[in-house]
């Protein structure tokens, strides 16, 4: 028999106020097994812990109740309590008096009953309670980062930093992410490519950090600190370790009419081609959908050509499997499709452009060299009409567009009026808004130049349609703070187009099996405590994958998830949780059912000899729980027909004797 | 097959020709329209006065007598479907709504927003198909620029008309096409007539009415077709100078059931 305490917390008045504490800590004297029972107002302070720790030495406890708040609060805080004083932590129950009784009732008398039967019920539980002993796991002392964007790569140099070895994989044919597609950045107006290209080669000459370009996750496995990563390095045809980049492919190549990824489609690459001058790493790729070698086995120009001999027709995919410790999620995001807001048409005219576009078109190393043109017909554009939030805050649209803010909308498209008004006065620059959101350091000082020192027209009001006439699109909007109706002659039109995650965030949310929400954005473990720690333990986020993000706001984030995740490979082991399943193998008929459940893949099968009562052996399948990967959820348990499985420190017998206690 | 049939007080009166072609072409297409004994007005605009349930009512008993006789309850004029298409997700997503108006209503068994509810294009589209439709042409419109005018009241507000992508609609182009004449696409084919504005400022109706004729000319347009009495009347009032027929016309033109009767 159990000798247990119960202590009662008033929490203050947040539970006093709505339960008799003094009855509950009186009526819970006389249920079985205690021995102890009183009650306090602030339990988890230090006093309240010394009521707990005298109490065990003093009356010999074996097992506690704590009739407090949620165990997700001051569980931990109780465990260590009792370990201090020499009692097993798993000898511990919460009764939760709080959430789920005083703050959920209005009357005394019901509120002091049902604290009294959860307290009851949980006296019940811990009269079942063994003394549990957490394994111990070893921790792979190696990072895996996904995406290399900014966001990866400032997580993958601040991991390195501290010594561990990182690794990147990227699913392009070189790490930069977005942030290499822009030309200035806000507000410092620096250019974008001076400030990331030099953390590029960082990251390609720091002997901690491995890049797996042109790369993508296949599977993953294991928990934290030990997961097991596929990493598919897609067929590039390009020996990486011998080309130089020195690009004599990319010029003679004849298959020169592809569309340029890297410029939004606006101009042309061939099929050998490095994305831009400053790719990391500089090494050609094969387009195998544009090689005419590649597809009709006729050409082999660039092999010819190729002073190193790096190219390889026959190169395969290549499957790398590596063991991490952590991984951080760094995949980034990219602007919605406008092909269904055919209301701005998008689609109708070469000169509706979204702002990745206009970035392109301003860029010094763009498809027009950085000179503003119209796409259409390469005139100069006088009349310039920006429209914010499309697709973005938009729960009308919800089919096509998005209802959360974007974010770094109002800052870039007051950078792009700014740079458009700086280098051609002659320009009319309008933009329309529905609010201008400009909170950041300097960023709302930004937003008033572009207004006051260079005569950017902000109109309040969203554009309704915009019709290609001729050369001109006609834009009719509305502008409502001085309620009239206005119609632009335009020469270009763009569109801030809202911000999504990146498609392959939810196949890998999937796989590590890390929550996301409804929009795709991963989930953190804390919207404001934890905010870089996915709930999966040994997942870290970084970047606009957990949200849209601006440059310095994902520089901090990733810089953030880095130090997390150095603290977890500083460890050398990892305390589990002992509350796993396991299986008497006396009674378990070897069904399959628990491991066809089994969401973890902890469950095995072994064949195993038997005595029998007759003095014979028998061998018999039985089920086998890998302590280390398993996560205590509990669904064998529930799906094993004999009764075989049970969860320590959750056990059937356990969760029974709850339900009694309550319906008593 | 058979349907219910809601024609509305315009199409007794101005808009003859919407109301006979329609008939004499679901003929030929094998649907026999039954016009709902005793109609009323459809009560005319639902959005600027949804909390006045009274003028709700004859669209509800029009809902109701096509959900007695298990049909799909048809209109063919752009406003009465816009109506009868509110009320009856009004009733199926309003308990409020609902619970007031079969209270007046009265009736033993309440209306729950049962019937499916069609535009006459929709019909085309969904119960007899295009690819049928052109089979039955007689008297092909080749060669015919026809541009489409949607305005407001087909494919507004969405969520509730659901009839097609409100920015970018391709039902009418569809019906042109399978009548064998080539469908011109422009700008300013879902935007507003002006509307009712038409009796209180003209000035601004004839500003917009011009601005989608100007729109479809310049695309190449020779016809304008539409679905809606008010939108044809204030293109042809504000000098229209290429015709604006109903949709129906053109329809019974090319399965060879027009007569010039009401010309």
């Amino acid at each position: 028999m159990q000798r247990v305490g119960v202590f009662v917390c008033w929490c203050g008045s947040n539970i006093a106020g709505t339960v008799d504490v003094a009855a509950v800590a009186e009526a819970l004297k006389n249920e079985p097994g205690v021995v102890f029972s009183t009650d306090y107002q602030y339990m988890c302070s230090q006093a309240g812990q010394d009521i707990i720790k005298n109490a065990i030495a003093e009356h010999n406890l074996t097992g506690i109740v704590v009739c407090s708040c949620s165990p997700r609060m001051h569980e931990a805080t109780f465990r260590k309590t009792a370990a201090a004083a020499g009692l097993n932590p798993y000898m511990v129950e919460i009764a939760n008096i709080r959430e789920q009784c005083s703050w959920v009732h209005k009357d005394m008398l019901t509120g002091t009953e049902k604290a009294i039967i959860l307290g009851k019920a949980a006296v019940a539980k811990v009269n079942l309670n063994t003394p549990l002993t957490p394994g111990e796991s070893p921790v792979t002392k190696r990072a895996l980062v996904i995406g290399g964007g900014i966001a990866g790569i400032q997580t993958a140099l601040d991991i390195a930093d501290a010594g561990f070895p990182v690794d990147i994989v990227e699913k392009q044919p070189t790490i930069g992410g977005k942030m290499a597609q822009l030309d200035k950045t806000f507000p410092t107006l620096d250019c974008a490519a001076c400030i990331l290209t030099p953390k590029m080669v960082d990251v390609a000459q720091n002997e901690k950090i491995r890049i797996f370009s042109y790369s993508e996750v296949e599977e993953v496995g294991g928990f934290v600190g030990n997961f097991d990563v596929k990493i598919k390095k897609k067929a590039r045809f390009v020996k990486e370790d011998i080309c130089t980049g020195c690009g004599a492919c990319v010029e003679k190549c004849p298959m020169k009419k592809n569309p340029n990824e890297f410029n939004l489609g606006m101009d042309n690459r061939p099929a050998i081609y490095i994305p831009f001058a400053q790719a990391v790493p500089k090494v050609a790729t094969i387009d195998p959908n544009a090689c005419n070698m590649l597809k009709n086995g006729k050409c082999g120009l660039c092999a010819r050509i190729c002073a190193a001999g790096a190219i390889d027709y026959t190169q395969k995919d290549e499957i790398i499997e590596e063991k991490y410790g952590a991984i951080v999620v760094a995949t980034g995001f990219n602007p919605i499709s406008m092909e269904k807001f055919d209301e701005f048409a998008y689609n109708q005219s070469k000169d509706v452009i979204t702002s990745l576009e206009f970035e392109r078109l301003t860029n010094a190393a763009g498809p027009s060299a950085g000179k503003l043109i119209r796409p259409s017909d390469g005139k100069h554009p006088h009349t310039i009409v920006f429209v914010q939030c499309v697709g973005s805050r938009c729960d009308a649209c919800a089919e096509k567009g998005k209802e959360y803010c974007s974010k770094i909308c109002c800052m870039y498209t007051a950078k792009h009026a700014m740079l458009t008004r700086d280098k051609y006065p002659d320009t009319e620059v309008y933009v329309f808004y529905i609010d201008v959101r400009t909170p950041g350091k300097n960023f709302d000082e930004f937003y008033r130049r572009a207004v006051e020192e260079f005569g950017v027209k902000y109109i309040k009001g969203m554009v309704g349609k915009v019709t290609p006439e001729g050369d001109k699109l006609k834009v009719q909007a509305s502008d409502l703070l001085s309620n009239k109706q206005l119609h632009i002659d335009a020469d270009l039109v763009v569109l801030a187009a809202a911000i999504e995650p990146d498609k392959s965030a939810r196949p890998l949310a999937t796989m590590l099996t890390a929550s996301m929400d409804t929009n795709d954005f991963f989930t953190e473990a804390h919207p404001k405590l934890r905010p870089v720690e996915s709930p999966t333990a040994g997942v870290f986020l970084s970047g606009a994958c957990q949200g849209p993000k601006d440059i310095p706001e994902t520089v901090s984030q990733a810089g953030a998830a880095a130090s997390k995740v150095i603290g977890l490979l500083a460890k050398d082991k990892l305390t589990g949780n002992p509350c796993i399943a396991s299986s008497n193998e006396l009674m378990c008929n070897g069904c399959s059912s628990c491991e066809r459940v089994c969401p973890y893949g902890a469950i095995t099968y072994v064949d195993k000899e038997f005595r029998m009562p007759d003095r014979t052996t028998k061998i018999r399948r039985v089920a086998s729980v890998n302590p280390a990967v398993c996560q205590g959820c509990g669904a064998c348990t529930v799906a094993c027909p004999s009764g075989a499985m049970d969860l320590k420190g959750f056990a059937n017998s356990q969760i029974i004797a709850e339900v009694d206690a309550i319906c008593k | 097959m058979r349907v219910s049939y809601f024609p509305g007080c315009t199409l007794k009166n101005k808009a003859r020709d919407l109301d006979e072609y329609a008939r004499k072409s679901a003929e030929v297409l094998g649907i026999t329209l039954e016009e709902i004994p005793d109609w009323q007005c459809c009560g005319g605009v639902f959005t600027t006065a949804k909390n006045e349930v009274a003028t709700k009512l004859s669209s509800v008993r029009a809902l109701k007598y096509a959900a007695a006789k298990e049909q799909p309850l048809v209109s063919v004029c752009s406003a009465c479907h816009n109506v009868i298409k509110q009320t009856n997700h009004a009733i199926k997503t309003d308990a409020d709504f609902a619970k007031k108006v079969n209270n007046y209503m009265a009736e033993e068994t309440p209306y729950a927003g049962e019937t499916q509810v069609y535009h006459y294009l929709e019909m085309l589209r969904d119960l007899v198909g295009f690819d049928a439709l052109k089979e039955k042409v007689v008297n092909a419109l080749s060669g015919k620029k026809i541009a489409a005018y949607y305005g407001c009241l087909l494919l507004r507000p969405n969520s509730v008309m659901q009839m097609d992508d409100p920015e970018n609609p391709q039902i009418m182009e569809n019906f042109i096409k399978a009548i064998g004449a080539t469908p011109v696409v422009y700008a300013m084919r879902n935007e507003c007539c002006g509307g009712y504005i038409s009796m209180e400022s003209p000035d601004l109706a004839s500003k917009k009415s011009n601005a989608v004729v100007e729109n479809a000319k310049a695309a190449g347009a020779e016809m304008i077709i539409t679905a809606c009495p008010l939108c044809k009347y204030n293109l042809i009032k504000n000098g229209a100078d290429i015709p604006v027929v109903y949709f129906t016309q053109a329809l019974a033109e090319a399965l060879g059931v027009k007569e010039d009767t009401n010309e």
